[in-house]
């Protein structure tokens, strides 16, 4: 492999990345690295600026300010260099609806340049399409145009590979087997950068990359985010009612962060706040106090916290 | 070195149309509609114009005028009337389209020799036609009377052929028998050429643009320049067969010649496509939605056609029309394919036509690949 810069291992780097759109920051002085064989995962909600990052690895977009490498190749003087390497999956499934699953694969391994017809057979056989490869793909369901979708984004085998909101729109079941799908071709040797929305996801990843609005706010693995962005325990507090336990939380002074969690409160404590010191508040007000559980943060609890500070 | 990826990109190509209802009707059927339509209702010719006679006079010398427009098949002698009321019923209605009137007195006059009138009316709505029928009306006039006064000297005792002081013969190239189709079938290829070309390359790459799939070619190795062909190429084809189709039908149907070599048309209307092509290719940078494609290849469609000499005479038109319509690609197309077609005259005499096409393809293309490059932004 060349490696123009960076360390070898390097499979993204990036520094200062920015881009503007008009007055609108999109993306804001965005510096990380990805090495190779990691899953990571790139969470922030809609607008957070993961698509227009993908796009300016994959040389579709121009920077505005900063550089990046990826496989050791210059992002703007080195796109064509990059694209031959990396496969994109982009959140549309850019499918032709008029072609079948068969002919899908055939088009982008043709436009790859890859000319072993056998590569299709195997790529129908890894997605799982065997038995769809003469269906018209618009007759797929969202899950196998999804798997679909992968398979012409994998079907010249790249080393990294670019998966931009895979699983929006999809059922969980179809999640979870897509997210088998990506650690197997993971276990083949590549690298993946795969942007969601779906925090559960994120839990899957080795990494963790946390954007709102443009920046960055963590990079790391979800046990050391939860770690380090979280001073305190989490609980699951159910109270009656409800909206007066939040109140009451809200106004005590501690300098807990509380949200509504369905049926309950989910009660983040910045560090020295103790379960005693949470049940003696409501034990001296008017509410009832039904349950109170230490529960594991999940990475939503992170982005909350991380948000709310930005 | 066969380029697979162009292959592939040509395949996929001609698999979306073969399998899209809507272009195969527009590549297949149109082009021959529109032949047949222009073909025959676009057409000057003026034949069986419904006449309406008013003949008050009911003489012989009545009757041989009606029998001189009679042979000629220019006018048909639909209606007999009694009042010139009726006659103008008949044309204000549009069933007569040309009204005669005979008055009293017609057959007398004749025979003493003396200047008799005849009033000959016409529907004047469609100028072009009733220019026609005018000359024609006053050429029958005129050759009866020729005969009608070489009687009368021979009655006179002044025997011997009436010789007319000034005599222009006439003769029509190329088109002898004046008939609009032969002008305007080359006309159609011309039309057909440009519209296929430029309309089903805009929305056939703007259609990628809206499902998404352009970003997803854009990401692959692909080259701008084998993108650029691979689209195009396919719609050169279909042009073509086009092309041939329509000489086909025009040769065998409306028997229009082929005079010209046919390699020669199929290379140069090949030359004429491509302006259609960087106009779509130039359009689909421009729009975002096959609606947005459709509309801004219509704005240079449409003066395409009214300033090319396709329907009008360039040379008719004032100064300004006349300057832009040096730049419509289609106008130096018609001027080569009418000329191939009709005179079969060689290249040589069509070099400055063929040279302003090549201008204008090289140029257009030119802009289009500039603004075609492979980012979003």
């Amino acid at each position: 492999m060349n490696n123009g810069g960076g360390k070898p291992g390097d499979v993204i780097l990036t520094q200062g990345l920015t881009r503007l759109f008009g007055d609108f920051v999109a993306v804001d002085r965005l510096s990380f690295r990805v090495q190779a064989g990691e899953v990571v995962g790139y969470l922030g909600p809609n607008g957070s600026g993961k698509t227009t990052t993908i796009r300016m690895l994959l040389g579709l977009l121009r920077p505005s300010a900063g550089q990046g490498q990826v496989l050791g190749f210059d992002i703007v003087r080195q796109s064509e260099l990059i694209r031959q390497r990396v496969g994109y999956m982009s959140q549309k499934f850019a499918l032709y609806h008029d072609l079948t699953v068969r002919e899908n694969l055939q088009f982008y391994a043709g436009v790859y340049g890859v000319a072993d017809r056998q590569r299709i057979e195997s790529v129908l056989e890894l997605v799982g399409l065997r038995e769809q490869a003469n269906l018209m793909a618009s007759e797929l369901s969202v899950g196998w145009r999804q798997r679909l979708a992968l398979g012409t984004a994998v079907v010249h085998q790249p080393q990294l590979l670019f998966l931009d909101e895979p699983t929006s729109g999809v059922d969980p079941l179809a999640r979870r087997a897509f997210w088998d799908l990506i650690y197997e071709l993971v276990a083949g040797g590549v690298t993946a950068l795969v942007t969601t929305h779906y925090m559960d996801e994120a839990e899957y990843c080795g990494r963790v990359g946390i954007m709102n609005r443009g920046r960055l706010l963590a990079y790391d693995t979800p046990a050391e985010l939860k770690r380090s962005v979280l001073e305190g325990p989490a609980w699951d507090l159910t109270v009656e009612p409800i909206m007066d336990g939040l109140h009451l939380l809200e106004q005590s002074g501690l300098g807990l962060r509380i949200s509504l969690a369905g049926d309950h409160l989910r009660v983040i404590s910045p560090g020295e706040v103790t379960e005693q010191q949470l049940s003696d508040l409501i034990a001296n007000s008017t509410l009832q106090l039904i349950r109170l559980e230490r529960v594991a943060p999940s990475l939503e609890d992170v982005f909350l916290t991380l948000a709310e500070k930005q | 070195m066969l380029n697979i990826r162009l292959v592939s990109l040509v395949r996929k190509e001609f698999i979306q149309i073969w399998r899209d209802p809507r272009t195969l009707v527009l590549i297949l059927v149109i082009p021959v509609m529109q032949l047949f339509l222009l073909g025959y209702a676009a057409t000057n010719d003026v034949r069986n114009m419904p006449l309406a006679v008013l003949d008050q006079d009911r003489s012989p010398q009545a009757r041989q005028l009606l029998d001189a427009y009679r042979a000629a098949d220019y006018f048909r002698i639909a209606y007999d009337v009694d009042r010139e009321a009726d006659l103008r019923t008949l044309m204000d209605q549009g069933k007569a389209r040309a009204g005669l009137i005979i008055p009293p007195g017609y057959g007398r006059q004749i025979s003493e020799g003396g200047p008799a009138q005849v009033a000959f009316i016409l529907d004047g709505s469609d100028p072009t036609v009733a220019a026609t029928s005018l000359s024609a009306a006053q050429l029958i006039g005129q050759s009866l009377a020729t005969g009608v006064m070489a009687e009368t000297l021979a009655r006179r005792g002044q025997p011997g052929s009436l010789q007319l002081p000034l005599d222009v013969r006439t003769q029509v190239w190329y088109n002898p028998d004046l008939i609009s189709a032969h002008f305007m079938i080359p006309g159609v290829i011309g039309m057909i050429l440009f519209a296929i070309t430029s309309i089903l390359t805009a929305t056939a790459i703007v259609r990628e643009r809206e499902r998404g799939t352009i970003e997803q070619l854009i990401v692959t190795p692909i080259r701008s320049w084998e993108l650029i062909v691979g689209k195009l190429l396919p719609y050169i084809i279909l042009a073509l067969l086009n092309t041939l189709e329509v000489i086909a039908i025009g040769a065998w149907w409306f028997k229009v010649p082929v005079r010209g070599d046919l390699g020669m048309i199929i290379l140069l209307s090949g030359l004429f496509a491509a302006t259609g092509l960087g106009i779509g290719l130039l359009a689909s940078t421009f729009a975002n939605t096959q609606q947005e494609a459709m509309l801004t290849v219509w704005m240079t469609l449409l003066p395409s056609i009214f300033l090319s000499g396709f329907f009008f005479p360039l040379e008719a038109m004032p100064p300004v029309l006349q300057w832009l319509s040096y730049l419509m690609p289609l106008r130096y197309y018609l001027v080569i394919i009418r000329a191939l077609l009709l005179k079969g005259v060689s290249v040589a005499a069509l070099q400055q036509e063929i040279i302003a096409l090549a201008v204008f393809g090289a140029g257009i293309m030119l802009i289009a690949a500039l603004r075609f490059h492979k980012r979003l932004d």
